[in-house]
């Protein structure tokens, strides 16, 4: 046989491999749907409680139909979107600053240690009362989650940058600026990205406290008003909303990382 | 006065604890496009006295003086710490690029000299490591260093390699008439390459013994120096010389 066949054979084998493992995974998709319909049509599990994913798939024809869902799901993300953002680069300006001033940054790092063990979802009614009930507390809450973990890991990394590279800059007499253009900052992408995909998570965290608080608008908000009227098929339809929306997130995320990683050669 | 003069140069290390004397009375001169080595143990301030005359440590005392106004120093280190993603070109000009010199022809013309002409769009580990070593040293020399200070930049290199870039080094450094500096401690290595070779002591460093190398050997490439007739009695000379000084094991 010559290596042509045998290579083809190897990629139909990876292909049947891959499709094998696709095909389970849906299988316990819809395993577990099953599994939720049936125990709760039979009443093992109590419907008012765990609804069902036909009341849930009911309950989403008519609000799609009424346009009382997508307001929502819109408010959210972009809430979520911005918060994400904004956290990140506030973080990254603060590593920055911090990377700029080894002063500043020994001074800081207490402040910094204590910022960050604190559980910020704390400072909700304080949020709340400086910005008013609106989307400004919701997105404040949501950076406020992830800036001090994201200043924290992008710091360290600008730091752990080899200083090999950072004497062959200095022998060359290059300025503090031009040293983070040229080396800091390309050595420290891919901690940069690894912070993106972390921070994804927990401006989801950040947006849904800050809608359950403010409680006007949003998925976090129907969460809450379906809670208080008992109306569970809103609940779980919101739930499955957050999950879907925040995977296409972090898938999204996952694509500028394999672009910017190709873009830096790594 | 000589090209550079080195005197009195003393350095120490402080810790909490304690403090480790580095280098002590250190004193040579070097004329211009002079090329001389300090050879001895590792962990002896060989590099740091490389620091210290690149300006980037203050040494504890001593001074340094030149003739000229001022010098501009190229630095090779013992790997090659090329920039993963910069392309060979944008590596080469950085220099350039960090001191606002147009860089025309010079990264062209460089990496044509060095035969590297179809490596300008690659990336650094798309290049083997004695390839690396050379865009080292043309990143180094494309800002015209008028001193070339080399901390044993064939040290991490495979042995045929390092044969090669001996040689290439050499020739180069001779083309551009520059005045150098290495460190190593492969006594053969200095042998072949330089005018001077300095022996360096171990903790405290200090300059045990100069040797200066005879024409018959300077004036050959290093690989056809290591088969030189002279070659193998001055070999020896430092050898015992290691030997008696307790660092049978340097090499």
């Amino acid at each position: 046989m010559d290596t042509e066949t045998l290579h083809e054979q190897f990629k139909r084998k990876r292909r049947l491999e891959s499709r094998k493992i696709l095909l389970f995974q849906l299988l316990l998709l819809v395993l577990i749907f099953l599994f939720w319909q049936i125990t709760t049509h039979y009443r093992i599990l109590d419907p008012l409680i765990f609804s069902s994913p036909l009341a849930v798939a009911k309950l989403l024809v008519t609000k799609v139909m009424d346009a009382t869902l997508f307001p929502h799901v819109w408010f959210t993300l972009m809430e979520t979107v911005i918060g994400f953002l904004l956290g990140t680069l506030l973080g990254t300006l603060i590593a920055i600053s911090l990377w700029s001033s080894i002063t500043v940054a020994k001074v800081m790092d207490p402040y910094l240690v204590v910022l960050n063990a604190m559980p910020k979802v704390a400072l909700g009614p304080m949020i709340l009362v400086i910005f008013g009930p609106n989307v400004l507390s919701v997105i404040v809450m949501a950076i406020s989650i992830s800036v001090i973990v994201s200043t924290i890991v992008i710091f360290s990394a600008f730091q752990q940058v080899n200083e090999n590279y950072l004497k062959v800059m200095q022998l060359f007499n290059a300025s503090k600026a031009q040293t983070f253009k040229h080396v800091v900052l390309p050595a420290s992408i891919p901690t940069i990205i690894s912070t993106l995909k972390v921070n994804v998570g927990l401006s989801w965290v950040g947006v849904i406290v800050g809608e359950f608080l403010v409680s006007s608008k949003g998925l976090g908000y129907l969460i809450i008003s379906g809670f208080q009227i008992f109306n569970f098929n809103l609940v779980f339809l919101s739930l499955i909303m957050i999950v879907i929306l925040a995977t296409i997130m972090y898938k999204c995320v996952e694509m500028i990382e394999r672009f910017l990683l190709k873009k830096f050669n790594f | 006065m000589a090209f550079i003069d080195v005197c009195n140069i003393q350095h120490h290390f402080f810790n909490d604890h304690s403090y480790t004397t580095a280098l002590k009375d250190i004193s040579f001169s070097i004329n211009e496009g002079e090329f001389i080595s300090f050879i001895g143990p590792s962990g002896c301030g060989k590099s740091t006295l490389l620091s210290i005359i690149a300006g980037l440590i203050e040494p504890t005392s001593g001074v340094i003086t030149h003739e000229a106004p001022s010098i501009d120093i190229g630095y090779m280190l013992q790997q090659d710490f090329l920039f993963p993603w910069k392309t060979i070109e944008e590596n080469i000009s950085l220099g350039l690029t960090i001191l606002n010199k147009d860089e025309g022809q010079i990264v062209e013309d460089l990496l044509k000299q060095f035969r590297l002409s179809h490596t300008a769009k690659l990336y650094p580990q798309q290049l083997s490591g004695g390839m690396r070593q050379r865009i080292a040293l043309a990143r180094t020399l494309a800002v015209n260093p008028t001193l070339l200070l080399l901390d044993e930049p064939f040290s991490a290199l495979d042995f045929h390699s390092k044969l090669d870039l001996e040689n290439f080094v050499s020739e180069t450094l001779k083309q551009f008439s520059k005045t150098a500096i290495l460190v190593t401690h492969d006594i053969g290595e200095a042998i072949a390459m330089s005018d001077k070779v300095y022996l360096f002591s171990n903790r405290p460093g200090t300059i045990l013994k100069s040797f200066t190398i005879p024409d018959e050997i300077r004036n050959l490439v290093p690989f056809d120096a290591r088969n030189a007739p002279e070659y193998q009695p001055i070999f020896q000379t430092i050898w015992k010389e290691l030997e008696a000084n307790g660092y049978g094991n340097v090499t």
